[in-house]
Order: structure tokens, then C-alpha cells, then sequence
């Protein structure tokens, strides 16, 4: 079947990011059409744990991001979709396991608090007052309210049903179409053609090739990380409760392995534990000493998890680019193009203030953000 | 532990692969899940219940013995209670990880130069209304019971689905004094006869069956199906009907049928986890391999059911090849399997794909499902949320198990797999369970270098 | 005619657990799924979200349908599990977690 279609603009990506970029577009009035070669939720949402957190980022963009899409995540809760997403205002608790940590924690801590995140400090004592299992003789932790959850599948499928957007799965986009001018006048599918001024690369760990095919370069790589998940459990674990050294890992620019936990309860009870990174390519096979540092990392946070099983273990792939910030906006290189991906193990916390932004861009107001850290041309002008 | 030949799985397939590389002087290691040996096919009455004629459970009794008497004159090192999680590719060979049963809370570690997968499979069965209720059992496990526990589900049991398994558990729960209502076969008894040729070397097996039935007083329906089981705590009867030429319910053929058991199965299932660990490829469902049984990672042998299911027959012939094969690679010589099990194996594998083709379960089978009824028994995900997923852009088996978790508990998507792509109108895939079973993360935890948060 | 009958077994002596608290009789080599059919009892867990009785399904340890809690042990599988002497076998509601495994 081949078909010819003329919109406002073109989505490339069904993952969270392009499902909340059409709520927005749609919002503003624009005419969208989402399209994607898999499914919906098919690439690394599929895989991921549905992290809202401020807690991990360290003050600049991506915690202004953050902290906009946090607002914009509890408002289309309040606005019905919570329980549809499986939206938790949960909390997040960060523990250090010695003083230093502790200490690294307090100063990330403090100038967070200056950026407008909540973070309350938990004495040692305290903690299990948030958190009863925990395991004993932890230093001391930081409890940030803000932090939330969805369930990232649900949440791309709810967010793109109320979009009303038109949702084109299994069609790949072939290559983008390009006026005399230069200026973007839509992408050419393996069935169809789809007009429309203004195409946004919401593609994920794929947003690389999708760049290729409107000609520009965008160096979008994945970080691989595998997720561990336990059999059900009763609600032990309240909040997302991680070590520490998670921020470090998140920063790094090493390719090697890291392994700091991140452990959370879900609705449907059992506990997910993430995140290791490592910089594989897209390999998918299983890594064993992988998953061993995951649960030497959660058993270590929460004893009783040793005698509890892991059913299942996936692997998913972080889309990043080299300074671990998004590309979000209009792509200077190719006039009506427009970037939302790179953003590494964020996106599900990321997408709305993402796709809020995008949605205030492609309808020609001033965006909420200053975009500039996020240009998705900087890559280049580095390498002049 | 260190060993040339891990074999994984001690049914027909991995007894004829271990006794054929020991035969040919490889040190061989047979790991598997259950109390003795046997497999599926050729499960044992536990020690304990001192049985004193096991043969009356059975069929080819004499391969059986000669299997058991093989495995007591060689040296194979059989590791029973071993259940495999994984076996992941290490820099000299492979390690296959299991936890000691049946707590399965230890770990057991065996190291080799090369593996072969005799995992085998189990009993699809396609969901219909009231399929959760206690009493309902499938097909295979009724047999299972009565084999390894002497146990039957009930007084009076109605036998489903479609298969050749059908005939063997009717049989055989009649013959421990089960009242079998009726057998109901959805295949109509002209495919049978059409598929004869190929199926010549299972007539005469056929043909004992049905004297069997005969003498149990068994009424067979074919061209049947239940669609409907009945009861609020437990099994009270099955409402069955008649299929017309198009596979559909006709309407108006419903009848009752009271019994408080119901074995019911849909064929089988290849155990593919531990290959896909592996990397090795798949073919469809099942894992390829070339005709020495070699899979596409060098060292990975596949046998038996794990790469196409054709019953105990062929498992052996297969078996046999790999052993052959897996003792000439780690041996440096030419394989030489007996050409009787080559033979074997070609006329079996057709067998088999006729007995596949006469024996499928209705085409409209996922219309039966309704929207009430529970697909996905571990998180009791229903027909009807099925449907919504597919409507919120799902198309494939994953999606629905993302926007759902059909698939996502205990049994990892084994038992809904076919019915959530039956419904979802796309093929069933490979299910992607890098663990084979579940794993206590204390385990994992206590092989990493280093424990703890910083 | 019965199993034991048709295979000819003179099983050792036969003992006593519990299920839910009134006793059953087993036989040795037995699994706690074999005991409980033989029994008469063909549930032994209600599911965590609607609380419908579950027992055997697939009876090969597959489907985990057969979860039960045996000497407090949660998520036991009774089609593989022995039966011992003496064991205290109990219908598992959801979990079977919901009071073990505490913080302290």
C-alpha cells in the first residue's frame, strides 16, 4: 500500500519523545502524522524503567529540562492520564554507603536546592523511615520529592492516543525530501510519501541514520544498559532508591561498565533493577558479569533481595551524544528539520518538557527553554 | 566442574547424544532438571513409590531399558536435580550455570569444550473460557503426573485439543482407572488419512491406540473442540461442539459434558532459551542447525524437539547424530553416525511435518477466546486488554506485552505466547528468555568481584 | 483399577502433612502436587489480582501456575517439590510474601 499525505508536521519516532512531541504539536494546532518503522514503544522505551527524575542531573540545561518536564509530567496526570501511564509521584532516595559519598552528595545536594530541586537530607537513622529494608550502617541519604514514575510503554501509547495524531507503525522512513532550497518538505516512506514543512527526528538511538537521511550529521550512540527484573513482590520498596555513585556513572565518559544500582518497586509488583552503562555498540547478548554487579549492587542496598528471584533481564540502548545532552530544535543545517533525541537514559523523564518545547518552536513562539545548549548543530562546529 | 560434552537435558534426544560421544571416548556430562533421567517421554515413577511394573506407563519400554542400560555401562556423569538457568560462550569453551534442586537456590557451575542442547519442549495450549480453572491440566501434564506420581487429576476426565499426544494420555488415564468422557480431536479424521503415507511408520502405534479406546469404551470425537469449561472453584464439566470444514464452531452442536478433569493440549513447544543465550539462530520457532545437528555457534550441538518437534523417535536419530558429531569435533575424526538413525531421521522429519500439517487447531481458534477470558495466566491478563493494546498500536507480541504484561510473570510468556500472537494476528516469536528459569539475585550477587554501594 | 495398581508400586510407608492445617496422607517420592490430587485437592493458591484458585496446569514445572508455600516457603513449585514427612503445606494468596521476609 503506498499513499500520499500532506501534514503540519512529521513525527519520525513513536518512542515516548515523538508520542509527547505530537500531544504538544497537536495541542498547538498543528496537523501531525507520527510515523515509525517498528511499533509504538518498540526502541529503548520499550526498555526502559520510566524514570522522572531531578535528582541525577547536576545544575545547567538538563536539569532546567528536567525540572520543566517534571511540571509538565504531573500535569497531564492531573489532567486524567496518570493512571493510564501508571504515573507515581514516588520520590526518589539517593544513599551514600560511606561519610565521602555522603559528602559528594551534600554539595550536588546544595546547588541543586539553588537550581529549585527539593532535596531534604535523611540521617542515617531516618532512612529506614522511608525506606524499611534498607540494609544497615548506610552514612546517610538525600530524599528528593520530585521524582516520579511511568510505565514508558503505556505512556508513549496513552500520550500519542490523545495526541490524536495520525500513527503510521511498521514504515520506515527512507529519506527526507529536500526543496530546491534546501528547506525539508517531508520524508519519502517505504510506502508513501508524507508531505509537510516541518519533520522532527524523534528517533531515538536511531537518530543518527534518520539525520543521515536529511543529509545532516547527528553522533547519536548507544550506551548499552540491562535491567533486571524480579518475580512479584508485596510494596516493599517505596521510592526510587539508588546509591550515590549513580551520578558519577551517569557522566561518565568512560565506555567500560558501570554498575551503580537504581532499585524501585512498580504497581504490578515486581522490582526493577537498573542501570548498568556500558558503551557496546547495539549488542544484545546477554552480559552475565553485567547483571552480576546489578544485583551485587541491589542486594547490597536491600539485603532481603538476595533471596529473592530475577525473572526476566533486558537489554536496552541509551541514545547519547558526546557532551550527554539532547538534540532539541530546529537543525539550522536543513530548514524545516527539527531534532528531539540523544537523551540517553532520560527520555522518559525528558520527553514532555521536550516535547513541549518543540511543540513552541514548530508553532513559531518563543520556547520556555533557551534551546542553545541543546543546538543540535554544535557537533559540528566543534569539529571546524 | 570441567567436562568435553555438556549435554543439557536427559530425554530421548540427550540420552542418545551422551551415550554416542561416550561410546566415541568423550568425557560427558548430562545435566537435567529432574530426579532421574528420562525426560518428558520417558519419566520415571519415583523411587520411593516402588513400582514394580513402570513398563504399564509406558511405550517402547525396550528403548527405554536399552537407553538405562547404555547410560549404567558408560561413563557419563549424570547430574540430576540441575536445573539450567544459562550457559553463556566463555574465552575456553562454554560454563552452563544451574541451581541445585529442587530448592534452586545454590549454584552449580559446569565448564566445557562444547554443549549440547537436549532441552526439549512443552505442551502449547490455546486458551478458551474457564481454561484457568482448577482441574483443567494440559494434555502432557496429566501424563507427567501419572507417569512421575502415579496421580491422576480426577474420576472422570474429558481428553482436548489436537495432536498426537491426545491418544497416549486418553489411553493411559483410562488404563489407571480414569472414567475418559470422550477424547475431542478438532482434526476431522480425513486429514489423518490423507497425511497416511508419510505416516505409515506411526499407523500401526495408531492402530493400538484406537483398540485401546475401543476396549476403555473412550468415545472419540473428531472435528471437535471444547469451547467453554465450566465450574466457580473447580472443574464441573466442558460444553464441546462440533467444528465445520472452515474450523468455525457450528452452531447449535453444543453439548455438556460433566467430568472434573480436563486434559487439554494444542501440540508442543520447543525449549529454546539456553540456544538463544548462546547466540545461536533460530529458525522460526525452533534452533537451526545443519545435518550433523551443529547450530551456528561452533561447539553448540542441538537434538530432539528443541529444533522441531517430532516426537522420541526422532529425538534419538538426532540425538545420536550430534553425539556423533560433537565426539568427532572434540576429538579431531570423522563423525560416523549409524546410517539407521540418518534414515531414521529423514523419514521421521517427514512423518512429523505431515503429523503438523493433519493435526492444527482450528483456524478460528482466536475467535473463541473471549474478551473475559484470561490469556495471560501469570498476571491475569485478559483477551479483552489484549484487544485494547492492539487498538492502542500494538501489533506484535512485545507491544502487547509492554502495554499489558501478558508475558511478563512467572512463566515468562511460555503459556500465553501463541494465544497473545494468535490474537494479535502475527506470527508467535521466539520468547528472548535470557534466563532459562528463575534466578535468586543472591546468587548472581555472590559470583560478582565486589559487593555493596560505596 | 488405580495408578498405583497399574504400575504394581508397594510404595514405602505413608506419613502425614498438612495442608491448610488438616492433615493428608502421602507416599514417599511423591510431590507435594501428586500428594494433594491424590488427596482430592486441586487448588492450592489464589492469584494476586482477582484471588482465583490456581493449582497444576502444565504439571512439568513450565507454568508456575502450582506455586505454593511448603514449611513457609513461598512460590514453591508442587509439581517438582518431594513431599516430606511432617511438611506443613499452605495455599499461597498472591505473593506469598505479604508477612515474610521482614527489615529487621
Amino acid at each position: 500500500m503506498s499513499e500520499s499525505l500532506t501534514c503540519d508536521v512529521v513525527v519520525v519516532g513513536a518512542g515516548v519523545v515523538g508520542a509527547a512531541t505530537a500531544l504538544y504539536a497537536g495541542r498547538a494546532g498543528l496537523d501531525t502524522v507520527v510515523v515509525d518503522r517498528g511499533p509504538v514503544a518498540g526502541g529503548t522505551t520499550g526498555a526502559g524503567e520510566g524514570n522522572l527524575l531531578v535528582s541525577d542531573k547536576e545544575p545547567g540545561p538538563e536539569l532546567e529540562l528536567a525540572l520543566l518536564s517534571s511540571r509538565l509530567w504531573a500535569a497531564l496526570a492531573r489532567e486524567g492520564l496518570g493512571r493510564a501511564v501508571e504515573y507515581e509521584a514516588k520520590g526518589g532516595v539517593v544513599v551514600a554507603g560511606t561519610d565521602r559519598a555522603l559528602a559528594g552528595l551534600e554539595k550536588l545536594a546544595a546547588e541543586q536546592r539553588a537550581a529549585g530541586v527539593e532535596a531534604v537530607p535523611v540521617p542515617p537513622d531516618a532512612l529506614t523511615d522511608l525506606e524499611p529494608y534498607l540494609a544497615p550502617g548506610l552514612a546517610g541519604g538525600m530524599h528528593y520529592p520530585q521524582d516520579a514514575q511511568v510505565m514508558p510503554a503505556l505512556a508513549a501509547a496513552h500520550l500519542l492516543r490523545a495526541s490524536k495524531a495520525r500513527v503510521l507503525t511498521g514504515r520506515e522512513v527512507t529519506g527526507v525530501l529536500r526543496g530546491p532550497d534546501g528547506a525539508v518538505r517531508g520524508v519519502r516512506t517505504d510506502r508513501g510519501v508524507l508531505h509537510a514543512p516541518a519533520v522532527v527526528n524523534a528517533a531515538g538511538t536511531w537518530g543518527g541514520e534518520v539525520a543521515a537521511r536529511a543529509g545532516v550529521s547527528l553522533p547519536v550512540l548507544p550506551r548499552r544498559g540491562f535491567v533486571l527484573v524480579t518475580e512479584p513482590l508485596p510494596p516493599r520498596i517505596r521510592h526510587k532508591v539508588y546509591a550515590a555513585d549513580y551520578v558519577a556513572d551517569v557522566a561518565s565518559d568512560s565506555a567500560a561498565l558501570h554498575t551503580s544500582p537504581v532499585v524501585e518497586g512498580t504497581p504490578a509488583g515486581p522490582v526493577l533493577i537498573g542501570a548498568s552503562r556500558e558503551r557496546v555498540g547495539f549488542d544484545r547478548s546477554l552480559s552475565l558479569p553485567a547483571l552480576r554487579a546489578l544485583a551485587a549492587g541491589a542486594t547490597g542496598l536491600f539485603p532481603f533481595l538476595a533471596g529473592v528471584r530475577a525473572l526476566r533481564t533486558y537489554a536496552g540502548f541509551r541514545p547519547y551524544l558526546p557532551d550527554h545532552l539532547p538534540a532539541i530544535g530546529p537543525d539550522a543545517r536543513a530548514p524545516g528539520l527539527f531534532h528531539a533525541c540523544g537523551h540517553e537514559g532520560a527520555g522518559i523523564g525528558l520527553a514532555t518538557g521536550t516535547g513541549h518545547l518543540l511543540a513552541q518552536v514548530l508553532s513559531g513562539r518563543t520556547p520556555d527553554l533557551d534551546l542553545f545548549p541543546f543546538r543540535p548543530d554544535r557537533f559540528t562546529e566543534e569539529a571546524e | 566442574m570441567r567436562t568435553d560434552l555438556a549435554v543439557v537435558g536427559a530425554g530421548p534426544a540427550g540420552l542418545a547424544a551422551a551415550l554416542a560421544a561416550c561410546a566415541r571416548g568423550v568425557r560427558v556430562t548430562l545435566v537435567d532438571a529432574a530426579a532421574q533421567p528420562g525426560g518428558q517421554y520417558y519419566r520415571q515413577p519415583a523411587a520411593g513409590l516402588g513400582a514394580a511394573r513402570p513398563e504399564a506407563l509406558h511405550h517402547r519400554w525396550r528403548t527405554w531399558k536399552r537407553l538405562r542400560d547404555g547410560l549404567a555401562a558408560h561413563a557419563v556423569h549424570v547430574l540430576t536435580d540441575h536445573h539450567v538457568w544459562s550457559a553463556e560462550r566463555t574465552p575456553d569453551g562454554f560454563t552452563v550455570h544451574a541451581l541445585l534442586g529442587p530448592e534452586q537456590d545454590q549454584p552449580v557451575e559446569v565448564r566445557a569444550r562444547a554443549v549440547l542442547l537436549a532441552t526439549g519442549g512443552y505442551e502449547k495450549v490455546l486458551p478458551f473460557p474457564g481454561w484457568t480453572l482448577p482441574g483443567v491440566v494440559t494434555a502432557g501434564g496429566a501424563q507427567a503426573m501419572l507417569k512421575g506420581g502415579l496421580a491422576v487429576p480426577g474420576r472422570r476426565a474429558v481428553v482436548a485439543g489436537t495432536g498426537p499426544l491426545l491418544l497416549p494420555v486418553a489411553t493411559g488415564l483410562a488404563a489407571a482407572g480414569v472414567e475418559v468422557a470422550a477424547l475431542v480431536e478438532s482434526a476431522g479424521p480425513g486429514r489423518l488419512a490423507r497425511h497416511g503415507r508419510a505416516l505409515a511408520g506411526k499407523l500401526p502405534e495408531g492402530a493400538g491406540y484406537a483398540a485401546r479406546l475401543l476396549r476403555h469404551r473412550v468415545p472419540v470425537l473428531t472435528r471437535h473442540t471444547v469451547v467453554r469449561a465450566h465450574g466457580d472453584d473447580r472443574l464441573t464439566g466442558v460444553t464441546v461442539a462440533s467444528l465445520d470444514a472452515e474450523g468455525r464452531v457450528r452452531p447449535g452442536t453444543e453439548r455438556h459434558l460433566d467430568c472434573d478433569a480436563l486434559a487439554v493440549g494444542h501440540g508442543m513447544l520447543p525449549h529454546t532459551d539456553l540456544a538463544e543465550s548462546l547466540g545461536c539462530r533460530l529458525d522460526g520457532l525452533t534452533v537451526a542447525i545443519d545435518p550433523e545437528q551443529r547450530t551456528d555457534v561452533p561447539g553448540v550441538w542441538a537434538a530432539g524437539e528443541a529444533t522441531g518437534v517430532g516426537g522420541a523417535d526422532l529425538a534419538l536419530a538426532e540425538g545420536h547424530i550430534a553425539g556423533c558429531s560433537a565426539a568427532a569435533h572434540l576429538r579431531g575424526t570423522a563423525p560416523g553416525p549409524a546410517p539407521a538413525a540418518l534414515k531414521a531421521r529423514a523419514k521421521l522429519r517427514r512423518s512429523a511435518a505431515a503429523l503438523d500439517s493433519a493435526y492444527a487447531p482450528p483456524a478460528h481458534w482466536p475467535e473463541q477466546i473471549t474478551d473475559d477470558t484470561v490469556v495471560c495466566r501469570c498476571e491475569e491478563v485478559t483477551a479483552g486488554a489484549v484487544r485494547e493494546a492492539l487498538d492502542l498500536g500494538a501489533g506484535d507480541e512485545r507491544t502487547v506485552k509492554l502495554l499489558t504484561r501478558a508475558g511478563m510473570g512467572w512463566c515468562q510468556g511460555r503459556m500465553c505466547g501463541t494465544a497473545v500472537a494468535g490474537l494479535a494476528g502475527c506470527p508467535p516469536a521466539p520468547g528472548k528468555r535470557p534466563f532459562a528459569r528463575p534466578v535468586p539475585l543472591g546468587v548472581l550477587a555472590r559470583q560478582h568481584p565486589q559487593e555493596g554501594p560505596s | 483399577m488405580n495408578p498405583l495398581e497399574l504400575a504394581g508400586a508397594r510404595p514405602g510407608p505413608a506419613f502425614t502433612v498438612t495442608f491448610d492445617g488438616r492433615p493428608v496422607e502421602a507416599l514417599p517420592g511423591q510431590t507435594v502436587a501428586a500428594a494433594l490430587w491424590a488427596a482430592g485437592v486441586t487448588s492450592w493458591r489464589s492469584t494476586r489480582s482477582q484471588g482465583r484458585p490456581r493449582g497444576v496446569f502444565c504439571g512439568i514445572g513450565v507454568c508456575f501456575d502450582c506455586l505454593v508455600t511448603v514449611n513457609g516457603l513461598p512460590n514453591r513449585r508442587a509439581c517438582l517439590v518431594p513431599v516430606r514427612p511432617g511438611d506443613v503445606i499452605a495455599t499461597q494468596d498472591g505473593t506469598g510474601q505479604e508477612e515474610a521476609c521482614h527489615a529487621d
